[in-house]
């Protein structure tokens, strides 16, 4: 898995984009994680009849071909459908540069791999507006050292040592957990009688 | 040394230390539901992992399921449905489907069945999760890769939050319910202000409450960010967990289920309870609410010119004329159901503003109760009778139905919802359709003026 990451970034600077908004309901019906691309940022991309929004920043160039997005506040607020972190990825997107994520997603995409660097609202905002100005910004993102360079800047970033190794190294949290089974039983025998949900009872 | 109750719940359910500062958590309970769940699974299957500890999971339909009637009503939502059923019988998980009469909306179900307890930890692949808070008990949502997780280990990979105490102090004002409550809270705090948080609710006005207003008030706690939601137990959250089809075993009783007087909180807010209002939602945002006799606001002289545009944005998707009154808001629609209030409680809270009353001429009126059991408590006291008579749809089938419109029950392009739900985001209800949020009672009040109005002049029909 990466230590970094680069490419061209385009800005989104709406706060609350919620996960309504990232994966709307109607590409929510399936069973496999597959084919969710197309339903990224659907309502922003595309009309009602399915046409291009050609005003919405993904949409122009040199934006169509961004791997990062600035975003706004409290990106990824709302559901906890893991499928908008999915459609990111399906999309190419590899990361998002915001000021604060919403909880759930946040931890969707540590599972996934997208990284989201959180960086102070000044950094955001002057790196929202090099995103926004002519041919666009190349952004190259220092996982291992958590650090942005945007141009001429370089902006450290905050991400908790759990979300920083995980995302470097990748791995099966699930797999890796099943190492600490002997844990787990011990855990379970200091349980009482009472504290044992059966919903099969 | 002194503790909070989050830190209490987390520290009794800590398995062990990972690298990273992680922790692995125990999860007494995980519900599931049909849309989040199914990728878990077949996770499963790919890795060749069995279930840790299947009797300690419950699946309800919810999410997809009309409520006109009973079938579902395309082939897609049918797969989703079906397919859960599948997994939960292939690995020994209780099912609770269409048909069942312990079915309903996961977050309604689980308290009807005595399945929270006060010190428990409860996951559930839905953000609104938080709604366990008010007993006391950890409750949080998790994405798919987490549901996955908790099958196969019964634990979650965890990271401590930061607390945060908001403190209701004084008495509600007549007419003003928990819905206000905490539609205030996250007016002041802000959509985003407890990212990162475990939020506990705590004052007079919160001790006030019913497990009712409680569950709603927790609820919606994710809408500020709040990765938790907690509220000391008390008599009312060990009465109404007692006694239930799967209570009488239950108890986490190794620790005061609250926070130690003195326990040190990242963050305080207080409220004035006498302060708040009858809230309404203007915006596309649950943070931007206003009095039922306020104004759409028309931005302040010193905001910054991001700020104007993002008020602009959501006035111009609400149609909506920056300095008018709520109340000539006029609506299309009223919706009365969700996970935040289609309890038993919330319904006779409506039903007492319907009694007696029409609703306006051209609105279309739904109620959706939160649970099959719900709805025979509520047609065993005649509310059913009470709500038709008004001009409610009374719907025969329980689920989220309209509050995010992954069913049947889609808001058309620009239609206005007054709506007992917890979100009002753009597209939430129906691609284009415009939401304003209230309690179930000012959707009352709302269907029967045909505009946004004030619960509190509507006096009910004497006995």
């Amino acid at each position: 898995m990466p230590k970094s990451v680069t490419g061209l970034a385009a800005p989104l600077p709406l706060a609350n984009v919620d996960t309504d908004v990232i994966m709307p309901k109607r590409f929510l019906i399936t069973i496999t994680r597959e084919g969710l691309a197309e339903g990224t940022f659907a309502d922003l991309r595309f009309d009602e009849a399915g046409n291009i929004r050609p005003e919405f920043v993904l949409n122009k160039a040199p934006w169509k071909n961004a791997s990062i997005l600035i975003v706004g506040d409290n990106f990824g607020c709302g559901s906890s459908r893991e499928h908008a972190v999915w459609g990111m990825g399906q999309m190419g997107l590899t990361a998002a540069i915001g000021t604060g994520f919403a909880g759930i997603f946040y931890d969707n995409a540590r599972k996934n791999g997208l990284v989201l660097p959180i960086v102070t609202p000044e950094a955001r905002d002057a790196m929202l507006d090099l995103a926004a100005a002519g041919d666009g910004l190349e952004i190259s993102i220092d996982i291992e050292n958590r650090n942005i360079i945007a141009g001429e800047m370089s902006v450290p970033f905050e991400m908790d040592d759990a979300t920083q190794a995980s995302i470097i190294r990748g791995g099966d949290d699930t797999l890796d957990s099943l190492e600490h089974a002997e844990a787990i039983r011990a855990f379970e025998a200091k349980l009482g009688d009472k504290m044992r949900v059966s919903v099969l009872k | 040394m002194t503790r909070t109750l989050y830190d209490k719940l987390v520290d009794t359910h800590k398995v062990c230390d990972l690298p990273g500062g992680d922790i692995l958590l125990y999860v007494d309970f995980h519900i599931m539901n049909e849309y989040t769940s199914p990728q878990a699974f077949s996770g499963l299957e790919q890795k060749g992992l069995k279930v840790w500890r299947p009797e300690a999971h419950l699946s309800v339909v919810d999410h997809v399921n009309p409520t006109r009637s009973r079938a579902p009503h395309d082939a897609a939502s049918k797969v989703l449905i079906d397919n859960l059923e599948a997994n939960c019988t292939k690995h020994g998980i209780a099912f609770y489907g269409l048909g069942d009469r312990r079915q309903g909306i996961e977050h309604v179900v689980v308290p009807e069945q005595g399945l929270v307890s006060p010190g428990m930890v409860i996951a559930c692949g839905d953000s609104h999760t938080t709604t366990y808070g008010a007993f006391g008990a950890l409750g949080f949502g998790i994405g798919t890769s987490e549901v996955e997780h908790v099958l196969a280990t019964q634990t979650l990979r965890y990271k401590r939050l930061k607390t945060m105490l908001v403190e209701v102090e004084g008495d509600l004002a007549a007419g003003v319910t928990a819905k206000d409550i905490i539609m205030k809270v996250v007016q002041v705090v802000g959509a985003g202000g407890a990212n990162g948080y475990a939020v506990e609710f705590a004052g007079v006005a919160i001790r006030a409450q019913g497990m009712a207003g409680r569950m709603t008030i927790c609820n919606m706690a994710v809408e500020l960010g709040g990765r938790a939601a907690l509220i000391a137990a008390d008599d009312k959250a060990y009465g109404m967990a007692a006694g239930k089809p799967h209570s009488d075993g239950l108890a986490f009783d190794s620790e005061q289920w609250a926070s130690d007087e003195g326990a040190e909180f990242d963050r305080i807010v207080t409220i004035d309870a006498a302060e708040i209002p009858p809230l309404v939602s203007w915006g596309t945002s649950p943070d931007q609410s206003v009095s039922i006799e306020g104004f759409v606001p028309d931005g302040a002289a010193d905001m910054t010119p991001k700020a104007k545009a993002a008020l602009d944005r959501a006035i111009a998707y609400m149609g909506l004329t920056a300095g008018q009154s709520v109340q000539d808001i006029r609506i299309d629609s009223a919706f009365i159901g969700s996970c935040t209030n289609s309890r038993i409680e919330d319904l006779r809270a409506a039903a007492k503003v319907l009694k007696g009353r029409k609703v306006a001429a051209g609105v279309q009126a739904i109620i959706v109760p939160g649970s099959t059991l719900t709805r025979m408590q509520a047609e065993a006291e005649g509310l059913d009778k009470i709500f038709a008579d008004a001009g409610f749809d009374w719907r025969p089938e329980s689920g989220c139905s309209m509050c995010l419109a992954m069913n049947d029950d889609i808001a058309m392009d620009g239609e206005r919802v007054a709506s007992s739900t917890n979100r009002n985001f753009e597209g939430r209800q129906g691609r284009g359709a415009r939401t304003h949020l209230m309690s179930p009672a000012m959707v009352a009040a709302a269907a029967i003026s045909g505009h946004l109005a004030d619960v509190r002049s509507f006096t009910p029909e004497p006995e």
